[in-house]
């Protein structure tokens, strides 16, 4: 009897609920999206419309649908303030993801070079904070960034700078939370590349009279390219759509998609720009999504 | 000690530095919730103040009983499908549509919760759903199961599949097999999945924003109200309780773990 068969037929049954739950509150969800990208912005309860009512006879929906038109798409790349908060949101996560990449390397290497008993303590502590919440993550750093906080009395006791610092609402503080919160998801996928590469590479890389850093470069940052990959989009994907962070800690002079998103949506009300911004920013992480999902997926099933 | 002479200063050095930096915040935080001056930067000795304070928050009070009731239901649903899916992805023989199901599923994990908590939101009103606890909660199951099938699943990939078919062979029919065999060796990882969501679910403002309902905000929404208006030292005293509740659950989920990983290889890395 073939391992993999086991239990097949009763299992594919188990797949039926979580089946539909996802159908229901994910990915129809999106159509909703989608069809109110389409839709104006209106004063009423829900503020949009055409409304689609199934009951109100097929001359209606035709008349409904006539009224979808793709102006919100248009607003977004008309106006500015849109097409800079995309850009900038590319930028930021692009450069946090490669300063994540270099702070979490080296953490990630040492853990891997620790005695095998050790690795599993720097591991769980690694982890923990990720566990910890988010939003209280980001408040701490507020604690120590703002202007009499702790940061700035230890400059001044040591008499590195004369006044306060300027720290909070800063494009510096958004980046230390975005580090500081993102770091776990860029060391552990690293961290479990490099623990699985085996010793005697590199020490034969040595032994040919190959000085460190060429070991590095040559034998060792190659073969953990798979867990920097897998480290780069799960840092990188979600930051693009980053709220809290920038929100807490940045300047309110240059937003971030995710922050204009929440504007529109809360402030303005405007649900049919909100839903078509949010439509543009699943296109452009729809590459790096797909990318993902690969690699996920090899990961999980190849043991099959 | 070959293992050992391979450490660097330079790996010594990275490794505390990076320790400091995810730590040092959190204990700051945590101390400066002792202290009884109302200035947050001016230390005036050790005080339970801003704990008591918290306690006469109404407000605050009925925030953390939403936010842990949603936590706990959304995290026994996302338990029950996340393992369900769990099962499926890695037992069960190929059936139509299972990239599309394997690609919803991994996609949350990293979509930007501003997109989900919109669709989310879209949906409900479109439905015209009260919005509310059980809208929360439903957000947060759609969440969190990915990431229990994700533990769970890893899980079961290492599992030893002989025991499985030794049940079978023995006589067993597949659900009995499954029942005695495969869910005592997986249930570590099923419980670390439900810590796992819980601890999603507590800390989770935005896609909570967007589908709660007028006057039932959760702990995190509350959080974020008061943030916004600058440091307050009662909200450093709620999260280090939060912080104390998660330890908590840590340590639970470890020893869940330390569990699993006697019988075989320890659990997924989340």
């Amino acid at each position: 009897m073939s391992g993999r068969r086991i239990f097949a037929r009763p299992a594919r049954f188990a797949a039926i609920a979580p089946y539909v739950w996802m159908v229901l509150f994910f990915l129809v969800p999106f159509g909703f999206v989608l069809k109110i990208s389409l839709s104006q912005t209106a004063i009423a309860q829900p503020p949009y419309e055409p409304l689609f009512d199934p009951t109100a006879g097929w001359e209606a929906l035709k008349a409904a649908f006539a009224a979808l038109s793709i102006d919100n798409f248009k607003l977004l790349a008309s106006d500015d303030l849109y097409v800079f908060a995309y850009v900038r949101s590319l930028t930021v996560a692009a450069t946090a993801t490669a300063l994540l990449l270099l702070i979490g390397y080296p953490i990630a290497y040492g853990m891997a070079r620790l005695p095998r008993r050790w690795q599993a303590v720097a591991m769980v502590l690694v982890i923990v904070p990720f566990w910890t919440s988010f939003l209280i993550r980001i408040y701490a750093w507020i604690n120590i960034l703002q202007h009499d906080g702790l940061l700035n009395q230890i400059l001044l006791a040591l008499h590195l700078v004369s006044r306060p610092v300027v720290w909070l609402s800063t494009d510096t503080a958004m980046y230390i939370g975005i580090v500081y919160s993102y770091l776990p998801f860029m060391i552990l996928p690293l961290y479990a590349t490099l623990a699985k590469m085996e010793p005697v590479l590199e020490e034969a890389a040595s032994d040919l009279g190959a000085p460190p850093w060429q070991v590095f470069w040559l034998v060792t940052f190659p073969l953990s390219l798979p867990g920097v990959g897998a480290g780069v989009l799960l840092c990188f994907i979600p930051i693009v759509g980053e709220f809290v962070i920038p929100d807490l800690l940045a300047g309110s002079n240059s937003l971030m998609i995710g922050q204009t998103l929440w504007l529109e949506f809360f402030t303005n009300k405007d649900w049919p720009v909100a839903s078509a911004a949010a439509i543009v920013l699943l296109v452009v992480l729809l590459v790096p999504l797909l990318l993902y999902e690969r690699l996920q997926k090899r990961q999980l099933e190849q043991g099959r | 000690m070959r293992k050992l002479s391979r450490l660097s200063r330079f790996n010594i050095a990275s490794l505390a530095m990076g320790l400091a930096f995810l730590y040092l915040p959190i204990i700051i935080l945590v101390i400066y919730s002792f202290n009884a001056s109302r200035l947050v930067t001016v230390w005036g000795g050790w005080s339970l103040r801003w704990y008591h304070e918290f306690f006469n928050d109404r407000a605050m009070i009925e925030a953390a009983w939403m936010s842990l009731r949603v936590a706990v239901s959304s995290a026994t649903i996302a338990t029950l499908l996340g393992t369900l899916t769990a099962v499926a992805l890695s037992r069960g023989e190929a059936f139509r549509g299972r990239t599309l199901f394997s690609g919803m599923l991994y996609a949350p994990l990293v979509m930007p919760e501003v997109i989900t908590g919109l669709s989310l939101l879209l949906l409900f009103v479109a439905l015209n759903a009260e919005r509310g606890f059980w809208t929360v909660t439903i957000a947060h199951t759609t969440l969190t199961m990915c990431f229990v099938a994700v533990v769970v699943q890893s899980r079961l990939g290492s599992l030893d599949r002989s025991l499985e078919e030794a049940a079978m062979d023995l006589g067993c029919n597949p659900l009995r097999a499954f029942l005695a065999v495969t869910l005592p060796l997986i249930a570590p990882a099923i419980v670390a999945g439900w810590m796992l969501a819980f601890t999603l679910s507590l800390d989770d403002l935005v896609i909570a924003s967007f589908t709660t309902g007028p006057g039932s905000a959760t702990l995190p929404i509350r959080i974020y109200s008061e943030v916004r208006l600058g440091v307050k030292p009662e909200i450093n005293a709620i999260c280090t309780l939060v912080i104390g509740l998660i330890a908590v659950i840590i340590v639970i989920a470890s020893l869940a773990s330390k569990l699993s990983s006697s019988q075989g290889e320890s659990a997924a890395p989340l």
